[in-house]
Formats: structure tokens, sequence, C-alpha cells
């Protein structure tokens, strides 16, 4: 089980950001920090998880909190389960917010792992994505991390903006890629409703990037990445030397997490009050009444659904395939081969974290789920979009830029089952 | 909307219920008789004695116009001056009664009155027989005509003589009846009377000086026009001594007393108890209530020859009262009045229900609805992509629309209407097909029916012919569009300096769908339209299908114009292009003409379809569209391995309103 605490707070809103984030001229982070705190407690204690395996600081823009903050949500973590010595703990982190001095602090605290939005490494792009550094101030940034955070710090980049060429991108990458140690992110960008950039998009002001032009430019990222020996472990995450995002890998595992802070989200059993099925929750969107809601009641917790076993092996599918692992059968412990040599990387074997089907689906096999003949997942098969054999289900190279349009069809034969 | 007209459609009068509809209080009703201003009694009290207005006294009368011109705000002048109804500031658009009429400003059901003037010491029964004003009802309009001998003829002093007019003139002129020049709304700014004058007199052939001027909204005149009807307008030359001949001009339905039919004396006298037979059924009944109407029904011990008034005979379907039957007396058989046809629908169009649970509902709607309109056919059709639905048969694209508008506005119905077709027809050549349709000329409605041109010696398409009214600046355009519309020119007349009248044969099925609005548009909206039926011509009509990876997809197949096929085809391409979202295989979009490809569109495969961002709160809102995606999933149709969602068929099947 991780758990997820939200810093809300954000200097300026970038172009294309629809998260639940708030500009405040004054942040009163005693009161949110002891909120933090409160909420990251109950609900630990809700959950009654034994052993946190990560913790990751997100908004928001959580380095514009105080190491002092993060510091206090770790000591309850650690208060609260027991929180190993080796645990991955990541602080997303803004160039403009990440001098040495303040990331020093973060270490202190109990940081180990930085997430860094560099997001383009052109002065131009960051304008037009509303960011308020420059790429000179990332580079020094992502510089700083390293020298702190040696072989864990993780660059995010967007690609796909109005008007980016190809060479541009790739360009882009190649500058990055250059600055980079061993995890990044590569994020298509969403137009989502709302924000600035899509108004502008969507009004005409700026050109619509074509859907071909989006496919050529993660087809080149992917084979670039691949080429400076990174392992493609999920739709938009590169790692290599194995440091992948523990983390991150946990929601496309669907194990439990714990989300704490406003408009956080999670996944967990509530066993302290006597629960057995897993939830879907949403903490109360807007900080303020959050922390109005966590003072009274010890949490701000504003919606909580039980999952269905069929919702559950829903989220299984639809996260697990994002992954070069895929969904995996059970724990096993027997390395498999991939016989067909089309997936794009070796699964791994022997982790005890591999997302295990029959945990969630003990009368039902992966096998007679999907493996019916003349069936939607045998048909996909066959036009190479997707593998099921000894390892499990997963996307092949092609297919994993293709999961979305996979998927619907997968869930209505899981659902006839 | 295409084609308004200020019309009356003979079909659908629901009795207003006032719980129901309280919008539609009728201000005349409850409000009791209005003392020394009308001869009424409340019904149930003491009957009219119809016997004191001999024939001699009768003007039997319609009032025709183009839309907008003051049909209805002379109607309700006419009824307040001779008291049928009071004088309050409500009386407008009085005999439109439903929420359709009063949105569009059009008539839909036609209401009749009678009128009580007394006319230089005179006492005159005037009635005011409502006609539909629309080309899609010009045979309802002939046929209520001929109940009258006469006809108000409303031009607007500014607008002048529009394509209805003209329309109207005609029928009115072919039927032999009086005509009265009514020259209306004078009290306008930009009102010029002398030049409307003069184009009544250029195109009808009226002299100037029988043209009354009024504004119908103030009342100016307004007393003169009936003094018009009373002097000019001959009484009805029939006998109350003959046997029954009673016409049926109109009939409604009223759930409690069953059909109530309008008609018109030719002979004789009816009275309660009588035993009538309708010539067209054959059907006997006995009659248990005449009246005259108020413009609401007012009992009267008889009708006499000559009057005009309604009659309850214990029919149960508006089919049983058809428009143009003769009614006459049990074992007193007479010559059926001439003229009679059973409706013949020219437009037809699918009718779907939005979503499939709904079909029972609309079901029960549209029986409720065609009760009272016999012109409407339903036929129970399917589609694979929209489900079980109807095939309606219209009297014209206004019938279709103020049908399709009481159904959501009365019935709160949401409906997917598809696009209109119109009834071609097929000469068949091979015998096998003469037997098994039993006849050598058929009618198709369906594409799926059209027959092969190797069995065919010809193919017959519905024809109109189209007036025009435009300024002259527009000539140019217009002669274009009416071109491309494949229509033929057979008259251009300058009706005054600056106007022009064009006549066209047209196609119907190329002024169907959108040319209304074209020419509209053309025109900053100065041309009117109108048409009437001018019978079937031979045509090349060849059936095209659409391909979806080579496969045909039933629903959209269509009979179209050989010199059509391309355009049409491209054009159901490109919107088949629009409407189908991308997929893993690119697909071919094609329209064909047997083995021959007249137009293709590709669509794409996807290349990249995921979401970038998939951590926590994404996920609920990733599960959830997925969740959507997999049920819309299950609700496509699948067209080989092409999966086609609903709407996809809903945008390129329906009609296209707002452009």
């Amino acid at each position: 089980p991780t758990l997820c605490p939200q810093w809300p707070y954000c200097r300026k809103r970038c172009s294309y950001c629809n998260f639940n984030t708030y500009v405040v001229p004054v942040v009163d982070e005693a009161a949110v920090r002891s909120s933090l705190v409160r909420e990251a407690r109950t609900l630990l204690r809700l959950s009654q998880v034994q052993s946190v395996t990560s913790v990751f600081f997100g908004g928001g823009t959580p380095s514009l909190a105080s190491p002092r903050t993060v510091a206090a949500v770790l000591e309850a973590v650690a208060e609260a389960a027991h929180l190993p010595a080796g645990a991955e703990v990541t602080l997303e982190a803004n160039p403009s917010s990440a001098s040495a001095p303040r990331l020093a602090g973060f270490r202190a605290a109990g940081v180990n792992r930085l997430s860094i939005g560099v997001q383009s490494l052109d002065d131009a792009e960051l304008r037009l994505l509303g960011r308020e550094h420059t790429a000179a101030e990332a580079r020094g940034a992502v510089e700083a991390a390293q020298g702190l955070f040696p072989g864990r710090t993780s660059l995010d980049l967007i690609f796909g903006l109005p008007g980016q060429s190809r060479g541009a991108w790739a360009q882009g990458l190649e500058a990055a890629l250059g600055l980079c140690d061993d995890h990044i992110s590569l994020y298509q960008l969403t137009l989502e409703r709302g924000t600035a950039l899509a108004a502008q998009v969507w009004g005409g002001a700026l050109p619509t990037p074509p859907q071909d032009l989006l496919a050529d430019m993660y087809e080149t990222a992917r084979t670039m990445l691949a080429a400076a020996g990174f392992r493609h472990y999920e739709v938009s995450n590169f790692a290599r030397k194995g440091a992948l995002s523990t983390h991150n890998l946990s929601y496309w595992r669907a194990e439990q997490y714990i989300g704490v802070g406003p408009g956080a989200h999670g996944r967990f059993v509530p066993r302290g009050e006597g629960g057995r099925s897993r939830e879907a929750r949403v903490q109360m969107l807007e900080p303020d009444a959050w922390m109005r809601a966590v003072q009274s009641q010890g949490h701000g917790t504003r919606r909580r659904a039980v999952l269905s076993p069929l919702e559950q092996l829903e989220e299984v599918l639809a996260l697990g395939l994002r992954t070069d692992e895929g969904i995996t059968r059970e724990v096993s412990d027997r390395p498999w081969g991939d016989p067909a040599g089309t997936c794009h990387s070796p699964p791994i074997a022997n982790d005890p974290l591999s997302q295990r089907w029959g945990h969630f689906s003990p009368h039902l096999s992966l096998e007679a789920v999907f493996g019916e003949p003349g069936e939607e997942a045998q048909a996909l098969q066959e036009q190479g979009w997707l593998l099921l054999d000894g390892g499990g289900l997963r996307c092949t190279w092609a297919g994993l830029a293709l999961l979305d349009s996979l998927l619907p069809g997968l869930v209505c034969q899981l659902q006839r089952r | 909307m295409a084609f308004a007209g200020r019309t009356a459609v003979w079909w659908a009068r629901l009795r207003p219920s006032p719980v129901a509809s309280p919008a539609w209080f009728a201000p005349w009703l409850p409000a009791g008789p209005v003392a020394g201003e009308r001869p009424y009694s409340a019904r149930g009290e003491e009957k009219i004695d119809m016997s004191t207005y001999p024939v001699e006294s009768i003007r039997n009368f319609s009032i025709i116009a183009h839309v907008d011109h003051g049909k209805s705000t002379l109607a309700d002048r006419l009824l307040e001056i001779t008291g049928t109804i009071s004088k309050t500031g409500r009386n407008k658009q009085v005999l439109d009664k439903l929420q359709v009429e009063r949105e569009r400003g059009i008539t839909v059901k036609a209401q009749s009155a009678s009128l009580f003037y007394s006319h230089e010491g005179v006492n005159y029964l005037l009635n005011l027989i409502d006609t539909p004003g629309h080309v899609d009802f010009s045979y309802e309009v002939s046929r209520s005509l001929s109940a009258c001998q006469g006809v108000i003829l409303v031009v607007d002093a500014n607008e002048g003589i529009q394509a209805q007019t003209v329309a109207n003139f005609y029928l009115a002129f072919e039927a032999q009846l009086a005509i009265i020049p009514v020259i209306n709304k004078i009290d306008l700014k930009n009102a010029d009377p002398e030049r409307v004058e003069k184009q009544i007199e250029k195109l009808f052939d009226i002299p100037i000086d029988e043209c009354v001027r009024i504004s119908a909204k103030q009342g100016t005149n307004v007393e003169k026009v009936l003094q018009k009807v009373v002097e000019k307008i001959p009484p009805p030359q029939c006998n109350a001594a003959d046997p029954l001949k009673a016409l049926v001009f109109d009939s409604t339905f009223d759930h409690y007393r069953g059909v109530i039919a309008n008609i018109a004396l030719f002979g004789g006298e009816i009275q309660k108890g009588y035993k009538i037979v309708s010539a067209h059924t054959k059907k006997r009944y006995e009659v248990n209530e005449v009246g005259i109407l108020s413009p609401d029904e007012q009992p009267t011990h008889r009708l006499y020859a000559g009057q005009v008034g309604y009659l309850i005979a214990g029919m149960k379907e508006v089919t049983e009262a058809q428009i143009g039957d003769t009614l006459f007396l049990y074992k007193q058989p007479v010559e059926p009045l001439p003229g009679f046809k059973s409706a013949k629908p020219m437009v037809f169009a699918g009718m779907y229900p939005v979503d499939q649970t709904e079909y029972n509902n609309l079901k029960s709607a549209l029986e409720r609805l065609t009760l009272n309109d016999s012109s409407v056919t339903v036929h129970r059709d399917s589609s694979l992509a929209l489900g079980a639905g109807w095939r309606l048969g219209f009297l014209g694209l206004l019938h279709m629309e103020v049908f399709n508008q009481r159904l959501e506005q009365e019935y709160n119905m949401s409906v997917i209407l598809t696009a209109p077709t119109v009834p071609y027809k097929a000469v068949l050549s091979s015998a096998k097909l003469i037997k098994e349709y039993g006849k050598e000329e058929i009618t198709i409605i369906n594409p799926a029916q059209f027959p092969d041109k190797l069995s065919v010696s010809e193919y017959l398409e519905p024809t109109v012919l189209g007036t025009i009214v435009t300024p002259q600046e527009y000539i140019g355009k217009i002669i274009v569009l009416c071109q491309d519309r494949r229509a033929i020119q057979k008259d251009m007349l300058y009706i005054d300096e600056h106007r022009v009248m064009l006549k066209y044969l047209f196609p119907l099925n190329e002024i169907v769908v959108d040319f209304y609005d074209a020419l509209k548009s053309l025109s900053s909206g100065y041309a009117s339209f109108d048409y009437e039926d001018a019978g079937y011509q031979a045509a090349d009509l060849i059936k095209m299908d659409i391909l979806l990876n080579g496969n045909s997809v039933e629903e959209l197949a269509t009979i179209v114009h050989k010199d059509k096929a391309y355009a049409t085809g491209k054009y159901l391409c490109e919107r088949l292009k629009d409407a189908i979202p991308r997929q893993l295989f690119e697909i071919a979009i094609q329209a064909a003409v047997g083995k021959k490809i007249i137009a293709r569109e590709t669509l794409k495969a996807y290349r990249k379809n995921v979401l970038a961002k998939c951590y926590g709160g994404d996920i609920t809102r990733k599960m959830k569209l997925l969740k959507r995606q997999a049920e819309g999933k299950k609700m496509m149709r699948k067209i080989g391995n092409v999966e086609v969602p609903r709407d996809a068929f809903i945008r390129v099947l329906k009609r296209q309103t707002d452009k």
C-alpha cells in the first residue's frame, strides 16, 4: 500500500492544467500541515495498513511546501504504520521552486526521489504551456537535483504542443536525454476542457496537432529511448538501470493506495471499520472545506464507493495493460519467456508486486475470460495488438499505442463472463 | 422551416380540453351569451331555428392568403363585428388554437364559423369556411372551396402578391368562385396599396376599383368587406326539397363524442335521428346531433340546404368521415359530389424513437395523433441501426414538420426523423415481376424494393409545378438554383416593375430537402415559393449503395437520379467519414451504383489512442469513460468488421433542419 499526499496550491495555473489546484496569495501552511498529518493518520488507521511501501507528494506544486511539512507527514506515516528504510519517497518539484538548498531540505525531511516538471527545454514552448520557468532554469534545477538525488531524479516532458513539429520534438527529447539520468516520463498533451490552451485550440487561435503527427512523435520517442537503453515500462514512462517508480507501478498493478489532501483519490479496503471490499474514495476538493472537515472529523472524505468484483477486474485490466509486464496470472516463481518475441521488453519476473489476476479473480482465470476463440481478445491477438501467454495478458509494441481502442471490447468480453 | 404557409391542415384537431391546455382557453366559450349581440344560446338551452335562414340569405366563403398576410387577423375581426365572439384584446388568431399554430403563425387546423350579419334590413347567415392555404393540402383546399361560392383574397399592402397568393387565386378561379380582393395592412408605414392593386390587375385581371383597402389589425374598412361578401358572393344554388346531399369538408375526433364531421348541405335537410349513408364507405349511421360552428359547436334542430355546420353520427374513426365524401339519406342515394380522392402521401420519412425503450409510448402517441389525421399513412418499419420504428407518409413537407412538432409539443416525444423521400414508380417489363406484384406499375417507397433496370421498362418520379415570386435582382441566382435542381422553366412574368413570377416544373425529390431554405437564403428572404402536384414523369433513376470496406449499408441505400448520383454519393461519403470514429484499421467509405464505385472517402486507421496520464484521479475518470465506451460498443451496428455508432446513422440520415 502506498500513500499519496496532495499539496493543492500553485503559484500560477499552467495553460494546459485542469487539476484541482488553487492559486492563493497566502497559504496557512501550519493548518494545511496539521490537516495532512491528521488525515494521513486517520486513513492509515482505517486501512489498517501494516507497512507503507512508498509515498508520493503530488499536487499542485508540493515543492512549494516547506520541508517541515513533508517531514511531518512522513513522521505521521512512520508512526501510524511501518515505513521501511528503503521505501520510495517522491516529491514532485517545479524548476521554479527547486533550488539546491530547498531540495537539500526535502532530502533531509526524508524525500529520496524527485520528479521534476521540466515539460520542455524550449522557452517558446514553456511560454505556450504557461510555465513560470525558462529552459535554463529547468536545466539548473535538474542538475541540482541530480547532485542530491543521483539516479533518483525523473523528468516530465510534454509533446504534441500546437504547432510543434516532429523534428522539434526529437530535438527537445535529445536534449532531455543529455540531461536526465535514469527515469523519464513523456506525456502527450491532453487538451482538457476548461483550460486556456484548449480554448485557444478549439477556438482556432492555435492549430490542432494532427493525429498522425502525434503517433509519429510517440513512435520517435519510443525508438530514441529504447536506443538510449530505457525500458518502456508504462504508456508514458521509461526507466533504465531498474529505476522504475514503484509508487506509480502500484497504481497500474491495482494495489491499495491512500489519497490524502484536497481532491486526492484512493483505493483501499477500510478494514479498520470492518470493511472487506475495496473502495474508491475521493477527498473534498476545496482546501478550506477539506481542512474544516479534517479538523472536525479527522478526514475529509467526500465520496466513497464500494467497487464490485467486476469493477475491480475492469480496473486491473485497464491499468495493467498500460504496463509492459501486463496483467500477470499470479505470483510466479518461474521467469517466463516471450515465445512470440513480440513483447517489447521482458516482464519482471519474481517481482512480488506483480499484478496478480488471481488475487482479484480467484475463480475465473485469465485464460477463461480472454482465451475464448472467436472473441474480441482472440481477434486482437490475431491482429497483433495483444498477447496472451504463460506470462499473462499484455499489449504488443504496436498495441500499447492503441490501448484505448482495445479496452472497450475487452471490457465487454469481461462483462460477459 | 420549409414552406411556411398560413395554413389550415385538415387533419388533426384534438379537442383542446381546458384542463390539459389552459393556454387554449377560448374567450368565447364559457362567457355566456352576450346580450343583444348574438343569437346563440348556450349549449343545451334552446336551439337556434335554422329555417329562418333561407338559401337566398346564405353566403359561403373562405379567406385565402399568403403566409402572414393577415388571414387570421381578418377572421378575428369578422367574428368580432358580427358578435360571434366578444371584442377583447385577446382575440388573436382565435381560430388557431394549437400551440404550433400560435408559435408558427400558421393555421394547422381549420376552424369554420357561422356569422350572423344584418345588412340593409336582411339577416344574413355568413359561413366562413376556413381553408388550408398550403399546397400540401391542395386537395383539401379544393374540397373546402367546393363548399363556397366566393373567397376573400387577402394580399399584404407591403409585400404584394406572393407565390401562395398565386396558387390560392388559381384554385379559387378554377372553382369559378367570386373573388373579393382585399389589400391588408394599409396602416403600415411602407404600405403601397396602389402597387399591389396594379399587380392584382395585371396578374389576376381584376379591376383596380374592386379591391378593398383595409387594416384588419385596426379594423379599418372591415365592415366593407362584409358588405362585399353579401353583395358579390352569390347564395348557394340548392333546394331544401331535394334529397339530402352533404359534403364532408373536414372531420375531427373528440374523445367523448367520436368523429365530428363538418358538412355543407348541397340539398335537403338533416336532423337528429336521420339515417345516413357514406357514399365512400357505404356505411350507415344514425345522426345524433347537428349544429353550426360558432366556432365551437352550437347544436341546432336542423340544418337546411345551403347551410354549413357539423354532424355527429357515431363514427368511430376519422377515416369514416373522409374529406370530400358525400353523405345521403338511407335508401335515398344521390349522385356523389365530384372530386373525391383518398389522401395521397407525397413525402415519406422514417420515424424512430430516440431511445428504443420509448417505442410503446411513441406508438400510442402516433395512434392518438393520427386518430385525427387520416392523411398520414403509417407503416411499421425497422432499421438495423435505428431499431423499430415506422415509415410515415405525409401530404407534404409542412405536413411532416407540423406533425413532428405536435408530437414533440403535445406528447413530449422526441423522435428521429429521417431525410424525406418521395414515392417513385416503376413500369415493369418482367412478366415474372408483374405476376408477383399483380400489376404493371408499382410504387417504390423503400430503396430495398427498387427493381432492377433489366425488369423495368421505365422509372417514374413525381413532379410539381413550382411558383416563385421574387424581386428581380435575384432572378439570376434563382434560375441557377432551379437548373441545378433539374427544373424546367415554364413561365416568367413581371408582375410589376420590380417583381417577377417564375414557374418551374420540378422533380419533387429535388425540393423536399432543402430547396426552400436555399431559395430564402439566396434571396435574403424575399422570394416566396409554392407548388402544386404535376404528376409523374419518366426519370433515369438508379439505386445507390453505400459500402463500408465493401459491405453495403442497408439503411443508407438511396434512389437517385443518374445526374445526381455523384454529388449525392460524395455528400453521403463525406458525412459518414465525419460521423464514424477512427478504428484500428482503415475504412473505405464508398458510394456504388451496381458494381461501379462513384465516390470514395477513406477513414484512416488510428495509430495512437491511449490516455497519456493515468494516476490517482485520472483512473476514476478513465474507468467512467471506459464503462460508457463499453456500453456504446454494445449499441454499435457492425457492418463487416466496421463498428458504426447509432448516432453516426442519425447524423447521416437525419433531416438537416438548421444549416
